[in-house]
């Protein structure tokens, strides 16, 4: 499930942030890869995110999850550059512990709290494609259901009723767990922003890349992920790199 | 002026606290008959040196706004004294 259409001339770049804990960061750029796209790792410490079509939080315990996961995080250099990617309307996506991340530094709506049945999750769940307005699911047939892996002690999505009717309105819930795991409010996986182009998720598409590893289900995510930062790019005016020409 | 400062970091009335269940759940099974309304948080302590504790409490308040806890899940309760003197003379 290459980028078929737009050939290997025209791959977006693809950042991959990680901070002291990330350990997801290089399962994601293997999985962009995998798909066409070139990447480029960005440390926390970093505020330079130019050239880059695309930004992905990773999973993982940054800054060791301390006080409260992402608390930390989000004072990091590289997240205000972020912030100033995501207005312009960039596509950024926040996986697991990214997630967490974007919700602290207020990137996305709600929190996400310990499990409601206070155990650690390392497991395969389905889930649904909920809205096909945001950069990780457009062309993704809404409810298709996907296998994909969770592994987290904190994914129970909270936000009071009012933002969650909101949420629902506006199209912001993404994706939906068909047996909710964690307790979260109205069975959310993953929100984006109003304008679609920030997502955060529980799920690991980037571990549900080859039928080897159980399932393919995270690729469509990320295939349009990929086809949202080749537009971003071509609206930008910026000519595409080659894919061999990686950082 | 030093202050030791002690903030109380809880759930928001009606989120879930599923340890703080659990506590309550099992207090009576070990004869502690009569307990209800168990909740679980976090406790920070720290020193600060401020003009007087209103100018302390302000600067409290914006700690907790930025970093101490999160808005949409927890609420904090502060707790400011003078710091004890044996304390601020140790350091």
């Amino acid at each position: 499930m290459k980028l078929a259409a737009e050939g290997a001339e025209s791959a977006p770049t693809i950042g991959i942030l990680y901070f002291p804990g990330s350990n997801c960061e290089h399962d994601a750029a293997r999985a962009l890869e995998g798909l066409g796209a070139s990447t480029r790792l960005v440390w926390h410490a970093e505020d330079d995110l130019s050239g880059l079509d695309g930004l992905v939080v990773p999973g993982g315990f940054a800054h060791g999850d301390y006080l409260r996961p992402g608390a930390i995080a989000r004072f990091s250099p590289a997240m205000d550059s972020l912030a100033g990617f995501a207005e312009a309307g960039g596509p950024v996506v926040g996986i697991c512990n990214g997630f967490q991340v974007l919700t602290e530094a207020g990137l996305l709506p709600g929190a996400l709290m310990r499990n409601a049945g206070l155990r650690f999750l390392c497991t395969t769940v389905e889930c649904e494609v909920a809205s096909t307005s945001s950069v990780l699911t457009t062309g993704v047939a809404k409810g298709r259901v996907l296998r994909l892996p969770i592994n987290h002690y904190e994914g129970n999505f909270v936000c009071d009723p009012d933002t969650l009717a909101a949420l629902e309105a506006n199209g912001q819930v993404v994706l939906r767990y068909r047996d909710n795991p964690n307790g979260s409010v109205g069975d959310v996986a993953g929100v984006s922003n109003a304008a679609g182009n920030v997502v955060g998720l529980m799920p690991h598409p980037e571990r549900a890349s080859d039928e080897l590893l159980g399932s393919s289900d995270g690729l469509p995510l990320l295939a349009a992920f990929l086809r949202a930062a080749l537009a971003k790019r071509e609206r930008a005016g910026i000519p595409a790199t080659s894919a061999t020409a990686r950082a | 002026m030093r202050f030791a400062v002690a903030v109380e970091v809880r759930g928001l009335e009606g989120i879930a606290d599923p340890a703080g269940q659990t506590i309550e759940r099992a207090l009576p099974v070990l004869g502690f008959a009569g307990v209800s309304g168990v909740h679980v948080g976090k406790l920070l302590r720290f020193e600060l040196e401020a003009d007087d504790e209103n100018a302390a409490r302000l600067e409290v308040d914006k700690m907790c706004e930025r970093l101490l806890a999160n808005p949409v899940i927890e609420r904090t309760e502060v707790r400011i004294e003078p710091a004890p003197t044996s304390v601020a003379e140790a350091r």
